[in-house]
């Protein structure tokens, strides 16, 4: 068999990646066709490219389906528990940088920080009869973060996409969610609190810890790690 | 390992115990609504419970526990003074250790009575106490009233302490808590800036959300009051930290306790409780010289516990979770009796953990 690295199947991502691999001398390309997701590996032997969406590149390396895998540190701390009995970093990338934050509506003049949000959701929650909603897809993470800052009387709902938007929709009060610039937050009257962020990442080569490996592919990998840390 | 069957006929031997005490036998559902827990325990429980759902009921959790359960069926209908026996699994999900087990069989006994807390609490203990007597188990109690009364007892505004009193549970948050109220800690910068302007602040920027403008200049308000406060006393703050740290065996502990009581005399009727939990223990043939005492026990994994609590411990297995555990819970039948409420006390052994030292010993 060979070695089987999984990287993000489109977008910025996707070409980001492929340019950060050419740089080392190992060349990624999709087949001809851009709907069929396939691709070829050029510069290490017995390696082959397996294409698949960011967000299940952590399960894949988890269950050892995958060698290599390219994706976000925010998807793998949130979906891998334990994720350093999973998976090794080989590699941070230098781009796709973004950190998970907590945001609050400008408005609330009154909060700057997670003790702020504590008493302001113990205040709400007298108030409408409900607990303080955070929309966020980062449920694991951002739980840890507040039961490590003893913030207690809020509740998660789960937003997939256009989170930022859920505050004016009224379907939460605030929002934890990945951004870059905080362009997006400001654009919906939005602020980010001041003792975050949850968590810095970026996107990143992973190694699964849980397959076990032939010696052709134990050679692959070790001519690759070699090419990408400009050892040979 | 002790196999299910042995685990579940220890159990139901357990429970026949429970039952000559007058134990009357409930068997709560599997299932429960998840949203009871949600209110009750907030977001962490969503990391230590199975959540499953369907589309008429909606979000559902494997029992995590029998108190609550127990506590609403009686709330509803339950006859007084009460007494219950269950036996049981509980699902406790498990993300970090995977030698934590995820499902186990829990035996419990519960008391709903309100002529005599300190005989109850007495009582549960000494049946507990009883059933692991030959394990070599230390036990430790503790009692959260008495830092809750200390907590309220405090010269200081209703608001600080209510926000003390929310935190009693979190040491950590209750310990910046103090640290602010006392004036240990600087405020941080966005609160100087905060508290240097004056007159309503919501007035230039966008109001979106359903907490309102109203709400908002509310707390500022709220916090420049707060900021005129004089600091919790240095005295109050030395007492405090000493009954936080108490931890001797019961006699000794009254003793240091009393003197603390000096500069928190909002304790004593606390105090005067646990002397008389000591004598209804002492009655029961508990060795009340032997039994420790710690007034912090129980703050970090007991979170409905306000009052006595009590823990059964493997000595050489501290690896081990205890092997019985309960205490008082007066402001959880508050909570779910939608208005009615009753002092209960309860504790639960584990049978395979008491199986599984039993094996060792012999």
């Amino acid at each position: 068999m060979s070695l089987k690295l999984g990287v993000p199947s489109k977008g910025r991502l996707m070409e980001k990646t492929f340019k950060w691999f050419e740089k080392r001398g190992v060349t990624l390309s999709r087949s001809a066709s851009d709907r069929e997701y396939a691709g070829r590996v050029d510069g290490v032997d017995g390696v082959d490219l397996v294409l698949l969406s960011a967000g299940e590149i952590p399960r894949e390396l988890a269950a050892g389906r995958i060698h290599l895998g390219v994706t976000g540190t925010d998807l793998v701390h949130e979906k891998l528990p334990r994720w350093e009995q999973q998976v090794e970093q080989v590699e941070p990338m230098g781009f796709g940088q973004a950190d998970l934050i907590l945001a609050v509506p400008q408005s609330w003049v009154d909060v700057d920080t997670v003790d702020d949000l504590d008493a302001v959701a113990s205040a709400f929650r007298a108030r409408h009869g409900h607990r303080l909603r955070i929309a966020t897809k980062y449920h694991r993470l951002v739980r840890e973060f507040l039961t490590d800052g003893g913030v207690a009387d809020y509740q998660l709902v789960d937003s997939q996409g256009a989170t930022e938007g859920t505050v004016k929709n009224e379907t939460a009060e605030m929002v934890a969610d990945i951004t870059s610039t905080g362009e997006t937050l400001r654009a919906n009257h939005l602020k980010i609190l001041s003792d975050g962020p949850v968590l810095k990442s970026q996107a990143t080569l992973w190694r699964s810890r849980s397959v076990v490996m032939t010696d052709k592919e134990k050679a692959a990998l070790k001519q690759m790690l070699a090419l990408l840390r400009g050892e040979s | 390992m002790p196999n299910r069957s042995d685990i579940q006929a220890r159990a139901a031997r357990l429970r026949v115990s429970f039952e000559a005490a007058g134990g009357l036998v409930v068997d709560p559902p599997l299932l429960q609504p998840a949203g009871t827990l949600l209110d009750l325990y907030g977001e962490d429980i969503r990391a230590r419970a199975y959540v499953t759902t369907d589309a008429l009921r909606g979000e559902q959790m494997l029992r995590p526990d029998f108190t609550v359960p127990v506590v609403q069926m009686h709330m509803r209908d339950g006859a007084e003074p009460a007494r219950y026996t269950y036996s049981g699994e509980v699902f406790r999900r498990q993300e970090l250790d995977p030698d934590r087990m995820n499902e186990y069989v829990q035996v419990g006994y519960e008391i709903f009575d309100r002529d005599n807390p300190a005989s109850a609490d007495a009582e549960v203990f000494a049946m507990i106490a009883l059933q692991v007597r030959g394990l070599n188990l230390r036990a430790a109690t503790g009692d959260i009233g008495i830092l809750m009364a200390a907590v309220q007892g405090l010269n200081t505004t209703d608001r600080r302490k209510a926000a003390l009193m929310r935190h009693i549970w979190r040491p950590r948050r209750f310990r910046a808590l103090l640290d602010r109220f006392s004036g240990r800690v600087e405020l941080p910068e966005s609160r100087k800036k905060l508290l240097s302007t004056e007159g309503p602040l919501t007035g230039t920027s966008v109001e979106i959300g359903k907490r309102s403008r109203a709400e908002i200049d509310a707390r500022v308000e709220a916090l420049r009051e707060d900021a005129t406060v004089a600091p919790i006393s240095e005295n109050e703050m030395l007492a405090l930290e000493a009954l936080m740290a108490v931890r001797e065996t019961v006699p000794y502990a009254l003793e240091q306790l009393r003197d603390i009581a000096v500069d928190l005399p909002a304790i004593t009727p606390a105090l005067d409780r646990l002397e008389a939990r000591a004598a209804a223990l002492a009655a029961r043939g508990v060795s009340v010289e032997n039994l420790d005492f710690e007034v912090s026990f129980g703050r970090t994994s007991m979170e409905y516990y306000d009052g006595f609590v009590f823990g059964f411990y493997a000595e050489a297995r501290p690896d081990l979770p205890p092997i019985a555990s309960g205490g008082r819970y007066d402001a959880l039948t508050r909570q779910l009796g939608q208005g009615a409420e009753i002092p209960a006390v309860g504790g639960v052994l584990r049978p395979d953990l008491i199986l599984m030292l039993e094996e060792a010993q012999s």
